[in-house]
């Protein structure tokens, strides 16, 4: 029992190389692999240490692989299912060269976990020749990224963020916007760029208090402030090459707005805050 | 054949086709929303092409959203439809829609909050 559990952990270990070789010497169908891993599994076991238990294996072995890839089996296995099928003798031999093979495959796994990964030791080593497995490779991809720029992977897409708008009501029909500075001082603008802004998409006017909060004629609702202010800064803020929002906003010559970047060095000017048409509420409100 | 590389070219032709197109691309609809006392608004459309009829747009609309409106010529920004309530949504699908205008979407800009 103890051997066969043994087989079967080395035979994890081992068979997906084996299985990728045959399917790629062949470019056959699947069921290589799984006709390979009996196979895989029984050399292993007679490289280990049991000669008559191998035999046996033998004569199963084949007829697995008769079942699996009825057909395609004595070609597909030229180079691998000869061992199988050959004689005793033969098999020793092969046995030698796949044990060969399979004890470089085994060692991989073993290795690794030794390996220090930041110390560069085991598998990390500078002139260790083994194949680096994938998973261990993307592995020390994120610990290195993590340990030198960590940063990097949590703002990576797009998580520029700001507190959101805190709005509050002020009597009926004024609304203010409470952190306007603090967000401001976040996306490096000035408040009065922002307030123009605020006050041209909101089509309302206002005016800022005494603690610098700003205070806006008509009901709003925080939701909509939230959806002004993205909209600044998808305009005004974020670089539109890099998508970086460290960027500045400087009055260029001829009074026209530019955006420069500070990461990537672009520069591009700025439509300029329009109110555009407003119909006349307060002037017939002052006539009437 | 010709040689694709040796044709004359004239470098400010195309500049000028450029500035040509972008002006018409800047010539931006704004849909506005203005509120009013209460819970009142008013819906504005601006800069919609003079190719189109603007007092058949506004029929159209009128009847179409069920709200009242009226064709405000302003000094700066010309012929201006308005609308009672807030109809931005309902403008930009007509402006954009195959029984509307038929409008490019990029042309269109929706404010407010």
């Amino acid at each position: 029992m103890a051997d066969s559990e043994v087989e079967t952990k080395q035979r994890k270990s081992v068979a997906f190389s084996e299985g990728s070789v045959i399917m790629d010497t062949n470019g056959q169908v699947t069921d290589a692999p799984p006709a390979e891993q009996p196979a895989g599994g029984s050399l292993k076991k007679k490289k280990s240490s049991k000669k008559s238990k191998t035999e046996g294996d033998d004569e199963e072995a084949p007829a697995v692989d008769g079942e699996f890839d009825p057909t395609a089996l004595k070609r597909k296995k030229k180079s691998s299912s000869k061992s199988k099928k050959a004689d005793a003798s033969d098999f020793d031999a092969k046995l030698a060269e796949a044990g060969i093979a399979e004890d470089a495959g085994e060692e991989q796994p073993e290795e690794l976990p030794e390996g220090d990964l930041e110390a560069g030791t085991g598998i990390w080593a500078h002139d260790a020749t083994q194949a680096i497995p994938y998973s261990l490779l993307v592995n020390r991809f994120f610990s290195l990224i993590e340990s030198h720029h960590p940063d990097l992977l949590s703002s990576g897409a797009k998580s520029y963020k700001i507190p959101p708008p805190q709005c509050l009501r002020e009597g009926n029909r004024r609304t203010i916007f409470a952190n306007i500075a603090d967000i401001c001082k976040r996306m490096k603008r000035s408040e009065e760029h922002c307030t123009q802004f605020l006050f041209a998409e909101l089509g309302t006017s206002g005016s800022v208090d005494g603690s610098r909060r700003l205070v806006i004629k008509g009901r709003f609702q925080q939701k909509g402030i939230e959806s002004v202010l993205r909209r600044y800064i998808v305009e005004y803020v974020t670089c539109k090459t890099c998508r970086s929002p460290d960027t500045e906003l400087n009055k260029g010559e001829n009074r026209l707005y530019f955006v420069t970047c500070n990461s990537c060095g672009s520069r591009r000017s700025v439509a300029a805050i329009k109110t555009g048409f407003r119909s006349q509420i307060g002037r017939r409100k002052r006539v009437g | 054949m010709s040689i694709e590389n040796l044709k004359t070219f004239d470098p400010f032709a195309e500049a000028d086709e450029d500035t040509g197109e972008t002006k018409q691309s800047q010539n931006y609809i704004h849909i506005r929303i203005q509120q009013r006392n209460g819970r009142k608004t008013l819906t504005t459309v601006q800069g919609l092409p003079k190719k189109f009829d603007q007092k058949k747009i506004l029929k159209v609309i009128k009847k179409k959203f069920a709200c009242n409106g009226t064709i405000v010529t302003d000094t700066e920004m010309g012929e201006v439809i308005q609308l009672q309530g807030d109809q931005r949504k309902d403008v930009q699908e007509f402006l954009t829609d195959k029984d509307g205008l038929e409008l490019d979407a990029k042309t269109i800009k929706v404010h407010g909050f």
